[in-house]
């Protein structure tokens, strides 16, 4: 295999083409419009986090010294809604999924590209009157919008916070509605269905539940601001209307957004456990299938947030027992997931240390849900720091840290640098170290009765919680690191060759950066995917082109040839 | 190389694969229409099912006729965009335009309608918020089947405006000849128009025809 | 690659799948046959129930023949059923399983 210098073909990428605002801000390159979500994402992350630090900073005392209780009301909410519906929801479908999805399956560009960049526009424009909403004085309601404290007695901006998430539920529409109809109709010839990237089956499951979910959001959210408006009683008891109905509608959504948000996630973590295996996913088929049950039936358990809302005990059994049967693809994935594992070739890369913290914080965090959808003990824990944790595990231990590894991951690939190894995994670890002591300790407060989206508390928590604000603190560190030695990477790491990690994936098969067009000539696919047991170990170092994996390891590699078009198409 | 028709996207292998992406694509948004809506007719459900009387006599408050001359009038305005969309394909420019534009008078009429309704309405006293008042008992129960009504056929009437606005737009462009090439615009158009037009066809027994 | 002979070969491809002038007008006079049939159904004092079931039967053929023969869902692709279908399923999901709670709560009779 020939090792040879780098070069950064830099200049003929789809980053170098052009350097103009223009170029960047009217572009309808997925992989721009992906580089363009990354930004914005990261700039809400860090709004949201910075809500997070004061919350904590305030729990480090019993006493409600730091904030007024409404203004801790502001804060938890402006955690929420800007974590949910500005980084959790869009994180990885709008920047890896966007760059990733057409190179995975071969294509030039997603089917909708103007569709795409409008898509961000809306994101921008709907988060102007969301974050506005926080700069006139913010919004007290929780993320969750409750009636009728939400309709009828809160005085804070509601309705520019819901227009403002309205907005943005159209940006997800958008995004899902590409990733779709490209899966459906720009597969590359040979590429079926079961050669397609775990990745890949994720994402087409998360957006099927952004298509048929965000909607009724969308439309709920309108009933709250003319209710608020306009006193229209659609959920007002004293004028006929049902306070509940809002909840239904509500979590109707809700719950299948934190599918949204896991779904990409658990697609990361297969192409990293994979690679970093060295070997095939075990279960390929139930792995993909689960993907799609977890869409289907995630849209069946809303109920399980409404228990001790006055919802009836029958409709609680129903939608307890779907909760528990949707655990199931869900467990599949993790037992899949550790069987690939078993007898592999493990590496300790920084983005295999993300997904194996993964699927420990996620394996704590989905076990704790199973608590929770048990009747009698979410009658003890709702609405207590016992349901705090149990989501944190999922969405942070479990959805960031994939986001992290997958941003590390295909790094290399998105800019042609290579990032430091040992800044990444440092901050890997701080990262898991510090999530759990923010959140382990909120199961034992939550357990021993302390209740959510409260400033004061009995003095008694007050240890737990000065722990928690303490592992918070080492959390913040860890994700301050990535900022910068990213940052940094893009001038001054080392210079990638197109397949560092030697994956496989269509993606790995074009330069580091792509051309703007993706590739030079269609591949065609002739294999399986995950076909790892062809290629060697990893080295990051040594350079890998495309030319030299086509002589060594011919089956594995698509030769590319722009012949007939109409296979790998059937739907 | 050889010579590609323009309409082709640049990631598009052909047309045949471009045309069935865009109706792909527009059917999936159709399907969050169908949820957009979904959430009314929920709210819908729930309070018919509680207040089946005061629903009933609330409906009969609705101009039926008028309510009838309207699903017609939308039924014959699908029609016509159908035929829209045939001589779109057949690249017939004139009787395009000549369908467009019968599209735009009929909703406009379907409008019209509409609006003469919500004014009869509203010099009946039965707009709610504004100026609601109900003979007897139950008057918070029948305001929301009037808020139902307004919400519903607002929202449908919203949509139509999109559409009629977005049709006299494609007319400009129909006439400066920018269909002949690709007629795909029309017929997504069409799909869009002939949903709006289902979504009144179930209002219409829903809300004028309750027990009657 | 194909020459501009894809356009013409789309061309009747369209109308293969797509319906011509004399179907669509076939349809619209059962269209406004079901409509006649349904503001005369409201006048037979069927009852609320069954009204109901009327009516909506009748919306729901209505609704059928705009998306077989209109909007060219009939002899389209396997997929495209697909997606005409997942939404108003979907919506059946959202309606019954709200109405569960609703029925089992002593909510309705109020």
């Amino acid at each position: 295999m020939a090792v040879t210098t780098p070069t950064l073909h830099l200049r003929e990428s789809y980053l170098g083409i052009s350097h103009t605002a223009k170029s960047w801000l009217l572009t309808t390159d997925h992989k721009r419009i992906g580089l363009l979500y990354f930004v914005t994402i990261t700039l809400f992350f860090f709004i949201g986090g910075v809500a997070a630090t004061m919350m904590r900073l305030e729990l480090l005392t019993p006493a409600g010294d730091l904030l007024l209780a409404e203004g801790y009301n502001k804060l938890f909410t402006m955690h929420g809604t800007i974590m949910v519906w500005f980084f959790l929801v869009p994180s990885i479908p709008t920047t890896l999924g966007n760059f990733l999805v057409p190179l995975m399956l071969g294509a030039r560009d997603m089917a909708f590209p103007r569709l795409n960049l409008a898509s961000w526009y809306v994101l921008i424009f709907g988060s102007l009157f969301s974050v506005g909403s926080l700069v006139v004085g913010g919004v007290d309601t929780g993320w969750t919008f409750y009636t009728p404290y939400s309709t009828t007695y809160s005085n804070s901006y509601v309705i520019a916070m819901a227009v403002g998430i309205m907005i943005t539920g159209f940006s997800s529409i958008f995004t899902a509605i590409n990733i779709i109809i490209t899966t459906h109709k720009l597969r590359a010839p040979g590429l079926t269905w079961f050669r397609l990237p775990l990745f890949i089956w994720s994402l087409y499951a998360t957006s099927l539940i952004i298509v048929l979910a965000t909607p009724v959001l969308a439309v709920t959210l309108l009933l709250v601001a003319a209710e608020r408006t306009l006193g229209i009683g659609i959920f007002d008891p004293a004028l006929g209307g049902d306070p509940l109905l809002f909840q239904h509608l509500f979590w109707f959504y809700s719950h299948p957004a934190v599918y949204i948000m896991i779904l990409p996630g658990m697609g990361v973590v297969s192409e990293l456990i994979t690679c970093f295996a060295r070997k095939p996913p075990f279960g390929y088929k139930f792995i993909a299938f689960s993907s799609l049950a977890i869409a289907i039936f995630g849209f069946l358990v809303w109920g399980h947030h409404m228990f001790v809302s006055g919802q009836s005990v029958y409709a609680g059994l129903v939608f307890s027992l779907l909760s528990f049967m949707v655990a199931i693809p869900s467990a599949i994935k993790v037992f899949n997931w550790t069987a690939t594992l078993h007898k592999g070739s493990i590496s300790w890369q920084t983005p295999m240390l993300y997904a194996l913290g993964f699927i420990g914080l996620f394996t704590i965090g989905g076990l704790t849900g199973l608590f929770v959808a048990t009747l009698p003990i979410d009658v003890q824990v709702h609405d207590t720091y016992f349901v705090v944790a149990h989501f944190h595990y999922i969405m942070v231990g479990g959805m960031v840290m994939a986001y992290l590894g997958g941003i590390h991951f295909w790094w290399p690939k998105i800019t042609g640098r290579l990032y430091p190894e040992g800044w990444g995994k440092a901050a890997a670890i701080l990262i898991f170290i510090g999530f759990n002591f923010t959140f382990f300790p909120q199961f034992l407060l939550g357990y021993n009765g302390m209740p959510r989206r409260i400033h004061e508390y009995p003095p008694e928590y007050q240890v737990l919680n000065v722990f928690s604000t303490a592992g918070a603190s080492i959390l913040a560190a860890g994700y301050l690191l990535p900022l910068f030695y990213l940052a940094w990477s893009t001038r001054y790491g080392e210079i990638a060759g197109d397949n560092p990690w030697g994956a496989t994936g269509l993606e790995w098969q074009t330069s580091s950066p792509p051309p703007k067009e993706n590739f030079v000539e269609v591949p065609v696919v002739h294999n399986d995917p995950y076909r790892y047991e062809l290629t060697g170990e990893i080295d990051p170092h040594a350079t890998v082109t495309v030319d030299d994996l086509r002589k060594s390891h011919p089956p594995n590699i698509p030769t590319h040839h722009a012949t007939a078009h109409k296979e790998g198409r059937d739907d | 190389m050889t010579e590609v028709n323009s309409a082709l996207g640049h990631h598009f292998t052909d047309l045949a694969q471009q045309r069935e992406a865009n109706t792909l694509g527009m059917w999936a948004f159709l399907a969050t229409e169908v949820l957009f809506f979904g959430g009314l007719f929920a709210a819908y459900l729930v309070y018919r099912s509680a207040y089946p009387e005061v629903f009933a006599a609330g409906s009969e408050h609705l101009k039926m006729a008028l309510g009838a001359i309207n699903t017609g009038v939308l039924l014959t305005s699908s029609l016509t965009v159908a035929l829209a969309v045939h001589a779109a394909t057949q690249r017939a420019r004139n009787r395009l335009l000549l369908f467009m534009a019968l599209t735009v008078v009929l909703g406009l009429l379907f409008l019209g309608i509409k609006g003469f309704e919500y004014y009869q309405e509203y010099q009946e006293n039965l707009v709610p918020t504004i100026n609601f008042t109900w003979e007897g008992n139950n008057a918070s129960q029948a305001m929301l089947f009037f808020v139902l009504y307004f919400f519903m056929t607002l929202l449908h009437a919203l949509h139509m405006i999109i559409g009629i606005s977005v049709l006299l737009v494609m007319i400009f462009w129909a006439w400066r000849g920018w269909y002949e090439e690709d007629d795909m615009p029309v017929e997504r158009f069409g799909l869009y128009w002939h949903f709006v037009d289902i979504v009144w066809v179930f209002l219409f027994p829903l809300l004028y025809l309750i027990g009657r | 690659m194909h020459l501009s002979t894809e356009a013409n070969g789309d061309q009747r491809q369209n109308t293969q799948t797509h319906g011509s002038p004399q179907t669509y007008l076939v349809v619209y006079v059962a269209l406004m046959g079901l409509l006649l049939l349904t503001v005369f159904a409201s006048s037979w004092g069927l009852g609320a129930t069954w009204g109901l079931v009327v009516a909506l039967s009748i919306a729901v053929t209505k609704a059928l023949l705009v998306i077989l023969y209109f909007m060219h869902v009939r002899g389209s692709s396997r997929v495209t059923w697909l997606f005409v279908a997942a939404g108003f399923v979907w919506l059946a999901i959202l309606l019954g399983l709200v109405i569960v709670d609703y029925l089992t709560r002593s909510w309705f009779g109020a």
